[in-house]
């Protein structure tokens, strides 16, 4: 609540390249998990299906780690990502769709052009604090919504665009659940190894010291306007990632897959897995994914309640996210 | 407490590893007696498209329980699998995809929107399962406008949107209107039916004078009304579901315009509706199936009597008035019960039987499939309807 | 044929924002009082409306009550909802921070959707407006008497806020709140009594809010979410903090709208707004109303 914000010299001199080794173990751990998955999921009838969840886990991981960069590390909060998202599986879904021109060129044009808007809106926006800055992002996703409802000869309005190619690399089809599966998990690790190097880098460091304080970090020397514009295009351009494969796998796009509830659903993923850690957007988005597209299911018209009861579960008894469970579980053992 | 979060990370996948187990063993396998025959259903019963939705799974389960109390299926037992894809594309191709690979039906009904139906048909075309949408837009079942080619494992059941524009301008046509203003409510399915008003307008010889549109949630539509009052057209059609329609209407009786005739889309076909508007809507016209306005249909007409029993069964056992929507979701199910019953659990059978099926006297028709039409519905399945004190009346 | 006059088309724009306008404005109210104590936003301030008008309906329309016994029962039974959201949502929070706040409300809204959901069904539900359905011609525009109702409700609750706030030690006792909590609680305000009030004189303002709309607009379980997203405008256009920005911007918000859809497309009608909103947020951080100062001491 209302307080003097402190500077936080400690977060500013914390040593990080020293924890890169154990922090290699945990990727190479988590990347053989990754590649096993597909065939013990093969082999259980029951979760035979979680495969083809799985790649929405990777596709929300690699938006929520963007987030996660700008939010938990920089301390900016942006309700416009689900656009960023958006505008890349629009990019990708209507020039593939109306043209035929190569998916792997529409992924680096929708880059580009969520790099542009990113910049145009960040300038302005980043000058905004706290709740100022949420209802500019905000206003931004829902202009962006409008535009692609309203924009029917391209994106064929509110009903979506149907019929969007799928992906192929050098001529080989990725038609199915298993191949892109790994196309989209290799590309979430490529996007955490790139986010894991930029925190423990002087750009991390800048980054947290503004989330500490921004007058302080000023005061420090870090040019605070440059390095927030930097952290949310490059959160833009990750986002635009992610809607590119979203809209090469799903071959369908909507608006509504891109509103403000997308939104705000990004941002309970990396809240509820644990904002100041890069694998609590992945836990989180892992999470949010099977609770919404699988789990909860099983309950029917009470699904709405018990989403909301789970998500205020988390907020209330796990301040520090998934992420902080086995540290809370490992106190609790040495008390007892 | 810096190796402490390492820690923490690395355990942190140990966690989701000890979620994943517990969920794992969550689906409770069920032992069924006789092989049952498993059809899937995908509708959007929650969300945005509830309207749609949840009459559909309603009338769907109504369906399953009153072929399962009659023996099944040639003794065998109907097993309904449904699943809410809330109106999101996401978890609709997921619900699709677990009913095809690991469900294993032999075919699914639905979904509710036009737009996932276009989603998901690949799928259905992929994995050659039959799938019967109960969404309207005719892009659907033709996979080529051109040569009106169809595509081989879809079929739908509602009428096509264009089939409700033809009725509601053939109408005006014989009441000398050719200038009209268009409403429509900014969701798939204002969007589509807009889409065929203004497609169509030229065939019918009308101008359209106002193009005005509003969101889902408005809370009123005087502005728009007021414009096309500036405008005067000689009539307007309104196309949404959910409140937004009611407003509407009642809009425009406090405008002063009713003088002006008012076309709603089939979507108003509930008498929920005309509760609702609390009087505004006298007068209104609307295109509706024979399954709206089952007691006014006259005693010989051939679907006097399905519609008069799904009417009564759903009344009995929800308590609550007919739409439009469930009628699809009672079609759809019914073609693919009879299929079942004729040919067996047999996907490619199933698709070949429904092809043929012709004469099939179902809620919104009499359905004649074929090669060239995957929906076996012609504009006849309408009826101009008119609300007068307070129910509906044949128009002429 | 009716024929109207364009004068009399630009009264009924205005005639129609205003109507819109102060429930919007309503909406920014209650999630003022609670920003005030707790710099948070509260996202289930939509849900509060919806409740407000499902409530009227059980005891309007189901219970038959009439309006001056069922007004202020529903105000009760909302009140009690949020006094509730704060002691199983807001209270209980171990590391109260802002965002945790705000995502549990988040929460709370999810889950009072779908409460209300399985409580009243997926279907929109009609109140009878507190005077009749004749609506009153007024140079060749018309005015729904419910929307008169409307307005009037805004200014009751604007003028018994100001008094409640400038007269009563409790009113006072929010305020310090407001400027800083901390100092507040080294002079003996209860900071956490406080955080109770505001949800619960919250709640009461979002549930008169959806009584008076609902027999405009209809009301049905998920209507919550758009009228948080107009309320949240509201606020921010008028200044976050500022009761009479909030009335600024939501008056200012129903206007652009009714205007827009009329004037210029009806399919932009949203979108006008908000680039308004980022105009006056790009030229004055702190909007319209709010102060700059008190937006520097506030952490998030």
């Amino acid at each position: 609540m209302a307080g003097v914000s402190r500077i936080r010299l400690r977060d500013m001199t914390k040593d990080f390249p020293l924890k890169k080794d154990r922090s290699l173990v945990h990727l190479g751990a988590f990347g053989l998990a990754l590649l096993l998955f597909p065939f013990l999921a093969q082999r259980i009838s029951f979760i035979e299906h979680y495969l083809d969840v799985m790649v929405f886990v990777g596709i929300y991981s690699i938006v929520a780690m963007g987030l996660c960069l700008l939010m938990g590390y920089a301390g900016q909060i942006s309700l416009g990502h689900a656009s960023f998202f958006g505008l890349g599986a629009y990019i990708s879904g209507v020039i593939t769709a109306k043209y035929g021109i190569n998916p792997w060129l529409c992924i680096l044009l929708g880059m580009g052009v969520s790099a542009v808007v990113a910049t145009i809106i960040g300038g302005p926006s980043l000058r905004l604090r706290g709740h100022y800055l949420a209802m500019a992002t905000l206003a931004f996703c829902i202009i962006v919504t409008v535009v692609f409802n309203e924009s029917i000869p391209w994106t064929g309005g509110p009903d979506g665009l149907a019929f969007i190619p799928g992906i192929s690399i050098m001529g080989w089809a990725l038609d199915s659940v298993l191949k892109y599966y790994y196309l989209v998990w290799t590309i979430v690790f490529l996007v955490l190894f790139l986010c894991l190097n930029i925190i423990r880098s002087r750009v991390g460091r800048a980054l947290r010291s503004i989330h500490g304080s921004e007058l302080a970090a000023n005061a420090l020397g870090v040019n605070v306007d440059k390095y927030k514009i930097y952290v949310f295009v490059f959160s833009a351009v990750v986002a635009s990632i992610g809607g590119s494969l979203y809209a090469h796998y799903l071959n369908f796009i909507n608006p509504a897959s891109f509103d403000l509830f997308v939104s705000i659903k990004l941002l309970i993923m990396i809240i509820l897995g644990g904002m100041h850690s890069l694998w609590g957007a992945v836990v989180g988005a892992a999470l949010i994914t099977f609770l919404s597209y699988e789990w909860l299911h099983f309950f029917e018209d009470a699904e709405v309640m018990i989403y909301g009861a789970i998500i205020l579960i988390i907020v209330i008894f796990l301040p520090g996210g998934l992420v902080s469970v086995p540290a809370k579980v490992r106190g609790f053992w040495k008390r007892s | 407490m810096r190796t402490k979060c390492s820690i923490g990370r690395g355990a942190a996948f140990l966690v989701a590893a000890v979620l994943f187990a517990v969920f794992l063993v969550t689906p409770v396998m069920e032992v069924e007696a006789a092989d049952p025959y498993k059809v899937g259903a995908v509708f959007s019963v929650t969300g945005r498209a509830s309207f749609l939705g949840d009459p559909e799974k309603k009338t769907a389960v109504m369906l399953q329980e009153e072929i399962n109390k009659k023996g099944g299926i040639n003794g065998h037992p109907l097993e309904l699998i449904v699943y809410d894809d809330e109106g999101d594309a996401t978890k609709c191709a997921l619900a699709v995809r677990k009913l095809i690979t690991q469900d294993k039906v032999c075919a699914f009904i639905g979904p509710s929107l036009s737009g996932l139906s276009l989603a998901v048909l690949p799928e259905a075309e992929k994995h050659k399962i039959p799938m019967v949408s109960c969404a309207a837009s005719y892009k659907i079942v033709t996979k080529d406008p051109e040569t009106g080619e169809q595509w081989k494992w879809v079929f739908k059941t509602p009428q096509s949107d264009s089939m409700a524009v033809e009725a509601i301008y053939t109408h005006m046509k014989k009441n000398g209107i050719s200038k009209i203003a268009v409403l429509s409510v900014t969701s798939g399915f204002g969007a589509s039916g807009r889409s065929e008003l203004l497609r169509l307008a030229p065939d019918f010889g009308m101008t359209i004078l106002a193009d005005e549109k509003y969101g889902p949630k408005d809370t009123d539509m005087t502005a728009q009304l007021t414009k096309i009052k500036g405008l005067a057209p000689q009539a307007i059609v309104n196309w949404s579901i959910g409140p937004t329609q009611v407003v509407v209407v009642r809009n425009w009786k406090e405008l002063g315009m009713t003088k002006t005739p008012f076309y709603q889309s089939h979507g108003f076909g509930s008498r929920k509706n005309i509760e609702l508007a609390a009087g505004a809507a006298e007068g209104v016209f609307c295109p509706l199936g024979a399954c709206n306005i089952a007691e006014i249909l006259p005693a010989d007409a051939p679907q006097k009597k399905v519609t008069m029993e799904y009417l009564k069964a759903y009344k009995a056992k929800y308590n609550e008035g007919l739409s439009s929507f469930g009628g699809h979701a009672w079609d759809a199910l019914s073609i693919v019960a009879k299929a079942l019953e004729a040919v067996g659990p047999d996907k490619a059978k199933i698709r070949d039987y429904v092809e043929t099926l012709t004469g099939f006297v179902g809620q919104h028709g009499v359905f004649n499939f074929s090669a060239k039409d995957h929906n076996g519905l012609t504009k006849e399945a309408f009826n101009m309807v008119v609300v007068k004190e307070g129910d509906w009346a044949l128009a002429h | 044929m009716e024929e109207i006059s364009f004068a009399s088309q630009l009264l009924q724009y205005t005639i129609t924002g205003v109507t819109i306008g102060s429930v919007y404005a309503m909406v920014a109210i209650g999630f003022n009082i609670i920003y005030n104590v707790t710099e948070a936003i509260n996202f289930a301030q939509g849900e509060f409306v919806v409740l407000g008008g499902l409530v009227m309906v059980f005891f309007r329309v189901a219970l038959n009550l009439p309006v001056v016994v069922s007004l202020p029962l529903t105000i009760l039974v909302v009140t009690a909802a949020g006094i509730l959201l704060d002691r199983l949502a807001i209270r209980p929070i171990r590391e109260p921070s802002v965002l945790a706040m705000v995502i549990a409300t988040i929460g709370a809204a999810f889950f009072i959707k779908g409460a209300a959901m399985f409580i009243w069904g997926k279907n929109p539900f009609d109140l009878p407006p507190f005077s009749g359905r004749n609506p009153i011609s007024f140079l060749g525009a018309v005015v729904q008497p419910q929307g008169l109702w409307v307005v009037a409700f805004l200014a009751v609750v604007v003028v018994l806020l100001t008094l409640f706030f400038d007269r009563t030690m409790m009113g006072k006792a929010l305020r310090a709140c407001a400027v800083n909590a901390n100092a507040s609680s080294l002079v003996g305000i209860n900071v956490r009594h406080m955080i109770l009030v505001s949800f619960a004189m919250s709640a009461a303002i979002g549930a008169l809010g959806g009584i008076v709309i609902t027999p405009i607009s209809l009301m049905e379980y998920d209507r919550g979410a758009m009228l948080a997203v107009k309320g949240f405008s509201a606020c921010v256009l008028g200044g976050m903090g500022s009761f009479s920005g909030a009335v600024l911007g939501g008056l200012m918000i129903g206007l652009i709208e009714s205007l827009g859809a009329g004037l210029v497309s009806s399919g932009y009608k949203d979108v006008f707004a908000l680039m308004l909103l980022l105009l006056v947020l790009f030229a004055r951080p702190s909007g319209l109303l709010g102060s700059v100062e008190v937006n520097k001491i506030k952490k998030f």
